[in-house]
């Protein structure tokens, strides 16, 4: 088998093994980018000289019989939102074109120390705001099943290159929706931990109380595997929890009799896609014939989810946002003490004519328009209103998850009300776009954990994602299901068409 | 304050101070004053993407330390919040403070002086909270560039914010109010103070109430004065802004409420406060939970073990050592405010000497004398405990009297020397009670007429014979041959 039909467990075993050299397998994923990335766009960097480099000191420890980490030679691919040392990191944002930063993100470190080898940064919406990938500022992802459609977002690139077999996992961060909803329709799986349970430190914010970083990979099995390396207290990150890491592998292979799983009617009702939500009673059907349980539970405060996640995130995101003023480092306008041509506005002076040129130019529409609802949400007579009445909404929607899950063990249902939709489709409807959330924005506010993988594909061709949620860091059991599942099921072997196979 | 004035001052104080911690408080970077700039930073003090803030416990325990000695108190949650403006010594866009939920609160300090010079002042604690410090710009206009730079060694540092209730009275009350603050707070090892450091800092907000003819209270407009450098200045600045408000309100009769809030900032050499120019009708920090930290929780047992290992306060120091060491309260009002380090000197030297009030007198009169002349630290002090109390027994055991000690003293002082060797090196000898009785015998041989005044009565005539002993030996203790001479004269009869 190639590397690139290889899941992650089999090609670190292969590694392992010396059926592949680290060099051989990294060379592989590189020209398989340097093919299809121009199609894709999921690579806003790719370090083939670091890449390289690393995989023949890897190659060179084992061959002298030094230790090498549990990931040796595993190609990975990191969402641009991930601080790295050797590598631009850039948000997709033209605020951060070119910024390179002083240090590792912990997620980052702790692969390096597992002795992954980073192939590079991935394409996502600018600041992880959106669900289309539209929103990058250098240029939408493409969707590799069909290339004139969404790969979904923030994570777009990251599911794209996984889906397209530019990389055998990727790392993403989900604040909404952002891992599970562009695995789902990309036909992947993505796993978004508990909050808490993955370091932030070095993810750079959005939303800091709903952000969170994942593994987004081929299978069940191969997020356990990256889970192991990635997840994990950091005294660096005062959110991360405190709380001994399981060996998620070794939890796979349980038989899933006795486990009951959630199903909530309202996410059947109007507006969920006939397709999507034949392709999710089906998966329903296989986790049953599994040996789980079906029972319909509430989640009454669900409908609130919504406009909660899009007042809370902004008003984090307005905040985490402000560092970004041309001070100190970024992008900056030039000449902020002459005034432009057509400037309307009073020029109050040049620090602030920097600030607000800097910001102007630095940002994209999508990023200003959640700086504003949040600066906005969070000014003096509206805090009460919008803010805090938020927070209390979300304390509610957390209340409801800890309920049900009183008499489940796993919610389960769509992870999107419809297939990977048409780029374009939605970029003049900024609620439409913000609707893409609806089905996982909850597990966000709840701080709970939630995976997305394939669960059929429409007539059309595309994948259909299927979501479960489960309690605080019951992540064992979101990976068992899903491996139990993809054991009795094929979606997530199969490769799109579209960008074909190039041969190597 | 005078009690003629046709109007009372009403003054509350808004005091930061740095805390004493070796590091930041939200990450692990050197607070240490005067490095170069922009060395003691990283990604989170510098606000770099994806930095996160961890609390410093050090720095949450000595805030609450300040806020327990006064006497707050001390909420059992409490939570970070950030504070959101733009400005370039902020490099995150927010500093994070505390906002609706502080940790301490509802306390007071009082000053009282021991001489009556002014009444006791309590001055209630309206909060005391924790938050970070910002940058230090340093805008360089006289180098003819619009540029402005920027030091981050300081952004970070734990700041202790107390705001006390409107309930001073005069400039006055303010200095030594805030001069008992700084005391305690030094005390404590909560913070340096030093506010050419800017490890203590001063805002105050004043006005004036004004009784009116029908009964009612005229309020002037508060006006928050900013940019003073000491103590000195506060009470400068108060005094100025006091009579300046007075004019303002006969020529304008403005009243508060009417107008925002004012800052003026004081312009030390031109001694006058001037008006700021006004950001906005209002600052709108939008003010949110810090998403990045968890809320602080401080049980009753934490407190208690604080309590126990917090050093003694000045305000129960002071009567410690009035009881301790048996002397008067102006005394021990005195030691305790020149800090701990003197407390400690005194109280090994009244240990030695065995009697509070000598060593007391001996600390007042010439140690701190000395101190002041010279600028000094006790600690760095060239004559210890052990050498002074060595002086002053012998003082005692009437080796030389009290000038003459004093003499010794000052060269022991300069030179650093033990008693002995000074007292060799300036020809001073011991004299023995033989040769005083034979110099005493000697004087009343030469001196018949002072020898029958004091045996008609006037004891008082024998200090004639008191500057010609000093001539025959400079050595002899002028007591010491008063006595002699008078018990002489009376074995005559």
């Amino acid at each position: 088998m190639q590397p690139l039909e290889m899941s992650a467990v089999d090609l670190v075993a292969a590694l392992r093994q010396g059926d592949i050299t680290a060099v051989e397998s990294a060379t592989v994923f590189l020209d398989r980018i340097e093919a299809t990335n121009g199609s894709i766009n999921a690579f806003l960097a790719v370090d083939r000289e670091g890449a390289l480099a690393r995989a023949a000191d890897i190659d060179a420890r084992r061959k002298a019989g030094k230790p090498v980490g549990p990931l040796a030679g595993l190609p990975v691919a990191l969402k641009d939102v991930l601080c790295t040392s050797d590598m631009p990191t850039t948000c997709a944002s033209k605020m951060l074109e070119g910024f390179r930063p002083p240090y590792d993100a912990d997620v980052v470190a702790r692969l390096r120390r597992a002795d992954a080898v980073f192939l590079g940064k991935t394409n996502m919406d600018e600041f992880a705001m959106g669900g289309s990938n539209e929103n990058s500022a250098f240029g939408p992802v493409r969707n590799p099943w069909d290339l004139s459609r969404t790969p979904g977002g923030s994570s777009g690139g990251s599911a794209a290159c996984v889906a397209g077999d530019m990389a055998p996992v990727a790392i993403g961060s989900d604040t909404g929706g952002s891992i599970r909803q562009p695995a789902g329709l990309c036909g992947i799986t993505g796993l978004k931990p508990t909050y808490g349970r993955v370091s932030r430190r070095g993810l750079i914010a959005f939303a800091s109380s709903l952000d969170q970083i994942g593994p987004m990979a081929r299978s069940a099995a191969d997020c356990a595997l990256i889970m192991e390396t990635i997840a994990g207290h950091d005294p660096g990150d005062s959110t991360s929890l405190a709380v001994d890491v399981p060996r998620y592998t070794d939890l796979l292979d349980k038989p899933l009799a006795g486990v009951r799983i959630g199903r909530v009617p309202e996410h059947f009702a109007a507006g969920l896609d006939p397709e999507v939500a034949k392709g999710v009673e089906e998966a329903f059907a296989v986790l049953m014939a599994a040996g789980a349980t079906v029972h319909d539970v509430q989640l009454p405060h669900a409908k609130y989810g919504i406009p909660t996640y899009y007042l809370v995130a902004p008003c984090e995101a307005s905040s985490n946002l402000a560092r970004y003023d041309g001070a100190h480092y970024g992008h900056r306008c030039k000449d902020p003490g002459q005034r432009t041509a057509g400037h309307t506005g009073g020029f109050e002076s040049p620090l602030v004519e920097m600030y607000c040129r800097s910001r102007a130019e630095g940002f994209g529409p999508e990023v200003k328009r959640r700086i504003m609802l949040g600066t906005y949400a969070l000014s003096a007579g509206y805090y009460e209103a919008y803010y805090a009445k938020a927070l209390r909404v979300r304390r509610l929607i957390r209340q409801d998850y800890l309920d049900a899950f009183q008499t489940v063990d796993l919610i389960g249902g769509p992870v999107s009300a419809t297939p990977a939709f048409k780029l374009g489709e939605k970029t003049d409807d900024p609620l439409a776009m913000y609707l893409v959330d609806l089905y996982t924005v909850g597990t966000n506010l709840a701080g709970v954990g939630g995976i997305s993988f394939p669960c059929g594909f429409t007539k059309s061709g595309l994948p259909i994602g299927f979501q479960l949620q489960a309690p605080p860091l019951a992540e064992p059991l979101l990976l068992q299901a899903a491996d139990r599942f993809q054991r009795l099921t094929d979606w997530h072997r199969r490769r799109p068409q579209a960008v074909g196979v190039v041969k190597t | 304050m005078s009690t003629t004035a046709p109007y009372t001052t009403i003054i509350g104080l808004e005091v930061h101070v740095q805390l004493m911690t070796r590091t930041k408080l939200f990450c692990g970077c050197s607070t240490k004053f005067g490095g170069a700039p922009n060395t003691q930073v990283c990604p989170t003090c510098l606000g770099l993407p994806g930095s996160l803030p961890v609390m410093n416990r050090r720095a949450f325990d000595l805030a609450l330390r300040a806020a327990l000695a006064l006497e707050c108190t001390i909420a059992p949650f409490t939570k970070w919040d950030r504070k959101n403006y733009f400005y370039p010594d902020l490099p995150k866009g927010y500093q994070i403070s505390q906002f609706d939920l502080p940790f301490s609160s509802d306390g007071f300090l009082e000053v009282v002086d021991p001489k009556g010079a002014f009444e006791p002042c309590r001055v209630g604690i309206v909060r005391v909270h924790l938050e970070e410090d910002a940058g230090k710009s340093m805008h360089d206009e006289a180098a003819g560039t619009r540029d402005s730079r920027i030091d981050l060694n300081r952004a970070g540092t734990p700041l202790c914010e107390i705001v006390t209730q409107p309930d001073l009275r005069s400039p006055q009350d303010a200095r030594a109010w805030l001069n008992e603050l700084k005391l305690l707070l030094v005390y404590l090892g909560v913070s340096d103070c030093n506010m050419q450091e800017g490890s203590l800092r001063v805002d105050a907000n004043v006005n004036l109430h004004i009784p009116q003819a029908d009964g009612r209270v005229a309020k002037t407009p508060i006006v928050e004065i900013k940019n003073m450098n000491s103590f000195r200045s506060v009470e400068r600045a108060l005094t100025y802004e006091a009579a300046r408000q007075w004019e303002d309100w006969q020529a304008t009769k403005a009243e508060m409420g009417k107008t925002p809030k004012q800052t003026r900032g004081w312009d030390d050499p031109a001694g006058i406060t001037r008006a700021q120019r006004h950001k906005e009708e209002s600052s709108d920090y939008r003010y949110f939970p810090e998403p990045d930290l968890v809320p602080v929780t401080v049980s009753q047992q934490q407190i208690a073990s604080l309590r126990g290992e917090m050093p003694e306060p000045p305000v129960s120091l002071r009567k410690t050592l009035a009881a301790k060491w048996n002397i008067p309260a102006y005394d021990a009002d005195v030691l305790v405010n020149q800090g701990r380090d003197l407390v400690d000197y005194f109280e090994d030297l009244a240990t030695r000497v065995g009697e509070g009030k000598v060593a007391s007198n001996w600390m007042q009169q010439d140690v701190l004398r000395i101190l002041n002349e010279t600028n000094g630290t006790v600690s760095e002090f060239t004559v210890r405990p052990e050498g002074l109390a060595d002086l002053i027994g012998r003082v005692k055991k009437g080796d030389f009297d009290t000038s003459r000690a004093r003499e010794i003293f000052a060269e022991m002082v300069t030179s650093g020397r033990p008693v002995d060797t000074v007292v060799a090196g300036m020809g001073i000898a011991a004299v023995s009670d033989d040769d005083v009785i034979a110099l005493c015998r000697e004087l009343l041989a030469a001196n018949p007429k002072i020898v029958a005044d004091v045996k008609s009565g006037k004891e008082q005539a024998a200090a004639g014979l008191i500057g010609q002993a000093k001539k025959k030996n400079a050595n002899v203790n002028p007591g010491k041959v008063r006595a002699v001479c008078i018990d002489l004269i009376r074995g005559m009869e």
